[in-house]
């Protein structure tokens, strides 16, 4: 990668007046785009604004009905996603484009794997995915370990070394960091910034401003399938910009938080030392009626399994959990959701786990709640229909309709009917895993004013995030944990950025946390 | 981790096989009269073969995510072409037998076009074919006959230097010759990506269709080697329904006894030929046990089932149930 580009008249890639339909909806609508090569191009927008849209086309994953792209100043139609990148334009998915069962290895050289005599090198094939990982900064993770044995996290960063290894031209970023921690982030930026320097063009799309106030050379805004605006970074404020994003005034993100008197009720959720296997251990903490409660901490210090051992889903948890003050057993998830104690988990991969998404949103709405509109095993279609209503209406979702796949929604949307289908239970326990990971800010301020909505009509709410930002806006009270322990608790105005990342990075509490 | 504890992760499921089998075949040879001998083990590995060709080829298909049902009548098929063709001089028998492995690969070749570009289910799609290709089998052979080169026929189920069994080498050559260039290739490797998820190939770049038109027709160039070995095991071609169906479905056991993963993505068609074997010493076994026919079919439904418990043993250490469901 020496040769730098001379700065030509045209832009390195260029959009014009790109259009895609889908039925009857217009997802991009006379697309305007110029990228500079050793430039960092930062496309906000909310969900359904078009970004994707925009990035699949660029990918070659779908074709444009109208417009045309230049690349170089030449035309370029590409195909099908190996044309784009043949051309130099390499894609970081936001849904990760892993093959699970391949190994780390496989999956970085899988668009060019190096070959001899016909068959794949697998010395050199080893050689090079060790390179791109040391270039991604991810020299922890092991080429030989299977995609599918990998966390989110690690799973992310194999993602941004397979693009670095087609060395690529233009390298598109979708919500690359949304699962990384944020050690990764930092390593992850200083190769973005090496990057633009040796004079690839960047497309950075994020939701989270501060990474795009750190990064972005341009910015470029979208609006329900239009390009809005496009300006230099740092020319306008973060206000301005949400503004553009939502095309309306930007108002207080957070609801307010009530104050809360002290009771004398047992708290809803409550468990004590709490431990499984050397991942959780000695857990102890309760959450009360109309609590928000979260959890914080590095990504992967047992907050996600502290979620799945309270619904249920681990083997062989020790220590006791309480609902109301009484011991339960919960075995499964299934007794989880049982009336005695309402739980739901919103899960952080909703793919896989809050979603089935060939079926009807009409569906995947109804699943959980199937008991609750059918009587003697028949299920009542109009209590459904009045109840998925109500959901629908409550969250604000937009589908083209109620028998549209899952799949078809946007992700944010999609979130939402995760959320839905289990609100339509009526839960007393919520428990959420990451629940806005990826989500536009117009959806995840509906999510925090939600919580808060549901919290007020009594719930108990166990909260994860990885976004420091909605744990000091949305709780009341926060637990951070630090390898599968509570090393902290902070709550009221001690819930601030400072003391969230010191304890996360179990900085100034290690002794305490050692003794709990 | 380290390196031997990854590669042990990577081969899990074939090893999984290889043990189930040597249990299995452990236990028929010490009940075995005549203990293990040149020629039981030579007529072992003859039986065995049959079932590991049509097993490797059902393997290529179930990595692709997909399955191939007509694998057993594909194998039926070339039987009764090879009673035909595989005659008389060595040329023309060379030649017969290069026309029954192109045979099959042909019909391997349809099944993949259905799959692919018809995008018919696989399921429905070999059903069909299979039927077919059984079809075509009964006008070939109305009536058990024909011959086959028997000098080549004795070569290829005898004993090489009087002690290795002719069949192990083919299959060894199998393996060489089909399935480590298909796994070691980008073909190959598409079509493994395909099986896992079709999506993430897709989005890579990968050449799904080739993968996939390469797995289903490298399938039937597999059994109709089987299909060869079968005429030369026994000298003439027969359109035997119940076998060409009964192959088929044992090719699937074996390729989940040789930890091939139904889901697609996962799995060596080593670990199937490992299958195969197993799966063919179930029924060894109830004959050195001198086990009444009747009960036969029973029991060695019972003995299969409790092969492929224990390759699942290993979920009941997972501790976390979403584990499961991977």
């Amino acid at each position: 990668m020496t040769t730098v580009e001379t700065k030509a008249t045209p832009p390195l890639f260029r959009m014009e007046g790109v259009s895609k339909r889908y039925g009857g909806v217009r997802a991009l609508e006379n697309a305007e785009l110029d990228v500079e090569a050793g430039h960092i191009h930062a496309i906000l927008g909310e969900n359904g604004a078009g970004k994707s849209t925009l990035i699949k086309i660029m990918a070659g994953v779908v074709a444009p009905d109208e417009g045309r792209m230049l690349l170089d100043g030449r035309d370029v139609v590409f195909r099908s996603p190996a044309a784009a990148s043949a051309a130099g334009i390499a894609c970081v998915f936001q849904e990760l484009s892993l093959v699970p069962d391949l190994s780390v290895a496989d999956n970085i050289a899988i668009s060019n794997p190096p070959c001899r005599f016909g068959m794949i090198d697998r010395r050199a094939q080893r050689a090079l995915a060790e390179e791109a990982l040391a270039r991604a900064g991810a020299e922890d993770i092991h080429p030989r370990a299977a995609v599918k044995d990998l966390p989110l996290s690690r799973r992310q960063m194999v993602e941004i070394a397979k693009a670095l290894a087609s060395s690529p031209r233009i390298l598109i970023l979708d919500e690359a960091t949304s699962a990384l921690t944020a050690g990764d982030v930092a390593k992850v930026f200083a190769v973005l910034k090496r990057l633009r320097s040796e004079g690839l063009a960047l497309l950075y799309i994020s939701h989270r401003m501060h990474e795009i106030a750190e990064l972005a050379d341009t910015c470029t805004v979208f609006r329900n399938g239009r390009n809005v605006a496009s300006f230099r970074a740092g020319t306008r404020t973060n206000g301005e910009v949400v503004e553009m994003m939502i095309g309306r005034e930007y108002s207080n993100v957070f609801p307010p938080k009530p104050q809360r008197a002290p009771s004398s009720k047992p708290p809803v959720l409550e468990c004590r030392n709490l431990g499984w296997g050397d991942r959780l251990r000695d857990i102890s903490l309760s959450v009360g009626e109309g609590e928000v409660v979260g959890l914080g901490g590095l990504d992967g210090q047992g907050q996600r399994n502290l979620l799945l051992a309270l619904f249920g889903v681990l083997r062989g948890t020790t220590g006791s959990v309480l609902i109301d003050g009484g011991p339960v057993a919960i075995g499964s998830p299934a007794a989880a959701r049982s009336s005695r104690s309402a739980m739901a988990l919103i899960p952080e991969d909703r793919k896989t786990e809050g979603l089935m998404l060939p079926m009807t949103v009409r569906e995947n709405l109804s699943f959980a709640a199937l008991d609750r509109v059918s009587r003697s095993g028949i299920i009542d279609r109009t209590a459904e229909e009045q109840l998925i209503d109500e959901m629908v209406r409550l969250l604000a979702i937009k589908t083209a309709g109620l028998d549209v796949p899952v799949g078809a929604l946007s992700g944010g949307n999609q979130q939402k009917v995760v959320i839905a289908k289990w609100l339509m239970r009526k839960p007393r326990i919520v428990l959420l895993n990451d629940p806005t990971r990826g989500i536009d800010v117009g959806t995840k301020q509906e999510m925090y004013q939600l919580l808060r909505r549901l919290a007020d009509a009594g719930a108990a709410i166990l909260f994860y995030s990885t976004d420091y930002d909605e744990l000091i806006g949305c709780c009341d009270r926060v637990l951070v944990l630090y390898d599968g322990r509570i090393v902290r608790e902070l709550e009221g105005r001690g819930i601030t950025e400072h003391a969230l990342i010191a304890s996360a990075l179990n900085v100034d509490s290690g002794q305490e946390g050692a003794t709990a | 981790m380290s390196e031997w504890r990854y590669w042990l992760n990577e081969q899990r499921g074939t090893l999984m096989g290889l043990a189930i089998f040597l249990l299995m075949f452990t236990v028929y040879i010490a009940n075995h009269p005549a203990g293990l001998t040149a020629n039981v083990a030579q007529t072992a590995a003859n039986k065995g073969a049959l079932f590991a060709f049509v097993a490797m080829a059902q393997t290529l298909v179930v990595i692709t995510s997909g399955i191939d049902l007509s694998v057993g009548m594909i194998f039926v098929l070339t039987n009764c072409l090879a009673s035909w063709l595989v005659v008389g001089e060595p040329l023309p028998t060379a030649l017969g037998v290069v026309a029954v492995l192109v045979a099959g690969m042909v019909c391997g070749a349809v099944n993949g076009l259905l799959v692919i570009y018809g995008r018919l289910q696989p399921i429905v799609a070999t059903i069909a074919t299979g039927a077919i290709y059984f079809g075509l089998a009964l006008l070939l052979r109305p009536f058990p006959g024909g011959s086959v080169n028997e000098d080549l026929a004795d070569a290829l189920t005898g004993r090489l230097f009087g002690v290795i069994p002719s069949s192990l080498v083919l299959l060894t050559a199998a393996v060489l010759l089909v399935w480590l260039p298909f796994r070691r290739s980008k073909i190959g490797r598409a079509a493994f990506a395909a099986g896992s998820s079709e999506q993430a190939a897709f989005m890579s770049g990968m050449p799904i269709r080739r993968g996939k038109f390469a797995a289903y027709t490298l399938a039937g160039l597999l059994a109709a080697m089987g299909g060869l070995f079968l005429t030369f095991f026994t000298y003439t071609g027969e359109a035997a329904y119940a076998s060409g169906s009964g192959y088929t479905l044992w090719s699937i056991a074996a390729v989940v006894l040789g930890g091939v993963s139904l889901y697609g993505g996962r799995g060596s068609a080593i670990g199937a030929i490992f299958g195969a074997f197993a799966a063919r010493t179930t029924g060894d076994m109830l004959f050195v046990f001198d086990v009444d026919p009747l009960w036969q079919p029973l029991l060695q439904g019972v003995v299969l089932m409790i092969a492929v418990s224990i390759g699942s043993l290993a979920l009941l250490r997972v501790r976390n149930r979403l584990d499961w469901f991977l």
